[in-house]
């Protein structure tokens, strides 16, 4: 597994797992159409963390869904390794979920109450190939990733875990099938600081493991900086700049990207200017 | 990492005890069910100890109460006593299969519906829609007649009825199914069971239908009632199964009868009292069954709420304490 620093030329060399192609998205609101993503094309290169980033309304995660064929695209396409996959059903698409798999933003809704956190993962392994484990060893495995035992988890209800357990629950929900393609959308931003410093820490560890491809959705741009390969900014559905992170973010071009970094706290200047004052 | 873990499992198996214990048993829960539980012993214990049986001639018409028939007898000479237990049980089996068919099939295209969406929730809608705008008295009237008029016996009888009641009061249980399932459909744990490759079926059953649970026993509860009123209204004017017992039935024979002209009050008050009794203890409990199961409105225990009060109290007192100790020096 290449474990390189976001690197342009390499990344260029690794192939296209996912893409969107001219994709759009209208909603049929009362009084006309609303264009929730507007033709955005981006392409996902194996192996990276690619992280989407706009503010509430900007469409970042009208395009997750349509990705994860959760939501049907108005017109456009979605390629998977070079496969149009926009309209694909039933067995293929669950053959897709295999493949590509989410953890969402809200902990508390992602959970059906009734059931067990093990009842839960076993429902995700069902149609799984597990090629030679036991359902348990692979949930033991996938629990370990995110640093969970069984014992702490299988037998509980969601509400008997803390938020921040049950999204590293998601997260082992996600991985179980071992998928390719992991999209967070939002993943850390119901999470407490600490927290949110530990999801992306396991999911950079995933991505040097497994080699996963991460798209990684978020509104906080410093998350983006602090995980993502490649950054794409989004406002009011189309993508107004795309590029290496350290481009984007220490030489952005776009006046909104500019407006999205100022709104960055600056820890180190006020700070330093109260001690020394 | 491994700070933010959970300090110790606790016993696995305690969740099936607290989910019951989470459960409110109000005092109108209680009052209802005790009402309930004694109209069914009335209905089916009744007659094995009662001397009587509903098809034995012990009188003439409308015979006054004796200690024998302690409330007399109807136009036939049948005990009426005897009777009232044989009509409560035809009538508490037509709420029940007709209660039931009702919530399925209402259930079934609410849950499709919301679900779903789309030109097919419109569809479906559209369908309820309609048979929601056709009186239902006629239809029932209608269907009733033309069952007594063909060969097939065990349609004659309460079943009958019970399916022509079952089959056409679903639409308002539908709709009211329809708003909960699209509420129900929009949450990320359906989006979760969909990426964990569950069917359609599997995530209605699993996913969308535990969280209409409540809601659709009281949706039982209410159409179990208006099954029983329902039959009672078309038997009463003479529409009902034939050959079979049922408290409209015997409304109807009193009626035809004249008994209120010849004073005969205990051919038509004790039926409509078990039908009044019977269809307030299900729509109380209908009422009382919102408390059991939405936490918002639960009243807590008097004891309970004298102690949130007290701690409130001292907590203020403490407080003052503090900003009076902090104000001092």
């Amino acid at each position: 597994m290449t474990e390189t620093a976001p690197a342009p030329a390499g990344a260029a060399a690794a192939p296209v797992v996912l893409a969107a192609d001219h994709v759009t998205k209208q909603f049929r609101v009362a009084g006309g159409k609303l264009t929730a993503v507007d033709d955005v094309s981006v392409e996902f290169r194996e192996g990276q963390v690619l992280a989407v980033v706009g503010e509430s309304g900007s469409g970042k995660s009208t395009l997750a869904r349509m990705l994860l064929r959760l939501l049907p695209v108005t017109s456009g396409a979605v390629l998977y390794r070079g496969r149009d996959i926009t309209r694909i059903k039933g067995a293929d698409l669950r053959r897709y979920w295999h493949d590509v798999q989410a953890v969402f933003q809200d902990p508390f809704a992602s959970f059906n109450q009734f059931f067990t956190v093990g009842h839960m993962l076993r429902r995700s392994l069902q149609t799984a190939d597990l090629g030679g484990e036991t359902a348990e060893q692979r949930i033991e495995r996938c629990l370990g990733y995110v640093g969970l035992k069984p014992e702490d988890a299988v037998y509980k209800y969601p509400h008997q875990l803390s938020g921040g357990q049950r999204q590293r629950v998601m997260i082992t929900r996600a991985l179980l099938v071992d998928p390719k393609v992991l999209v967070a959308d939002e993943a850390t931003s119901m999470l407490d600081a600490s927290l949110r410093v530990s999801v992306l820490n396991v999911l950079q560890d995933l991505r040097r493991d497994l080699g996963l491809t991460v798209l990684f959705i978020t509104h906080d741009i410093g998350q983006a900086c602090y995980f993502a390969d490649q950054v794409v900014v989004m406002e009011h559905g189309q993508v107004v700049e795309h590029g290496p992170t350290d481009d984007v973010i220490f030489n952005p071009q776009h006046s909104y990207t500019k407006r999205l970094l100022a709104d960055v706290p600056n820890l180190k200047g006020s700070l330093k200017s109260q001690r020394l004052g | 990492m491994s700070d933010t873990l959970a300090p110790a499992p606790d016993q696995p198996k305690a969740a099936g005890r607290s989910a019951l214990r989470s459960l409110n048993f109000t005092p109108r829960f209680w009052v209802s069910i005790v009402l309930i539980v004694l109209v069914a012993l009335f209905a089916f214990v009744g007659d094995m100890l009662y001397p009587y049986g509903s098809n034995q001639r012990v009188g003439s018409l409308f015979d006054e109460p004796t200690p024998q028939h302690i409330l007399g007898t109807d136009n036939f000479g049948y005990d009426v006593v005897a009777l009232l237990m044989a009509s409560t049980r035809n009538s508490l089996y037509n709420g029940l299969l007709a209660g039931t068919i009702a919530t399925f099939l209402g259930v079934f295209i609410g849950i499709l519906a919301g679900y779903i969406g789309g030109w097919f929730e419109e569809f479906l809608m559209g369908v309820t829609n309609i048979v929601l705008a056709i009186p239902a008295i006629v239809v029932l009237i209608l269907i009733s007649v033309s069952i007594q008029g063909t060969n097939l016996q065990f349609l004659k009888g309460i079943i009958g009825m019970s399916l022509v009641i079952g089959f056409t009061s679903w639409p308002w249980t539908a709709r009211s199914v329809r708003a909960q399932a699209s509420s129900v459909a929009t949450r990320e744990h359906i989006d979760v069971a969909k990426l964990s490759g569950a069917r359609t079926f599997g995530i209605l059953l699993r996913d969308v239908l535990p969280y209409l649970a409540s809601y659709v026993v009281m949706a039982w509860v209410l159409q179990v009632a208006s099954a029983i009123l329902a039959e009672s209204t078309l038997s009463m004017l003479g529409l009902g199964p034939s050959g079979t017992a049922s408290l409209g039935v015997e409304l109807h024979w009193a009626l035809a009868f004249n008994a209120v002209a010849n004073r005969a009050w205990w051919a038509f008050l004790p039926p409509t009292a078990v039908l009044t009794i019977i269809s307030f203890a299900l729509l109380y409990l209908q009422s009382s069954l919102d408390e059991v199961f939405n936490p918002r409105l639960r009243r807590g225990k008097k004891k309970n709420l004298a102690k949130a009060a007290e701690r409130r109290a001292e907590a203020a007192r403490r407080l003052a304490a503090e900003i009076e100790a902090e104000v001092a020096p």
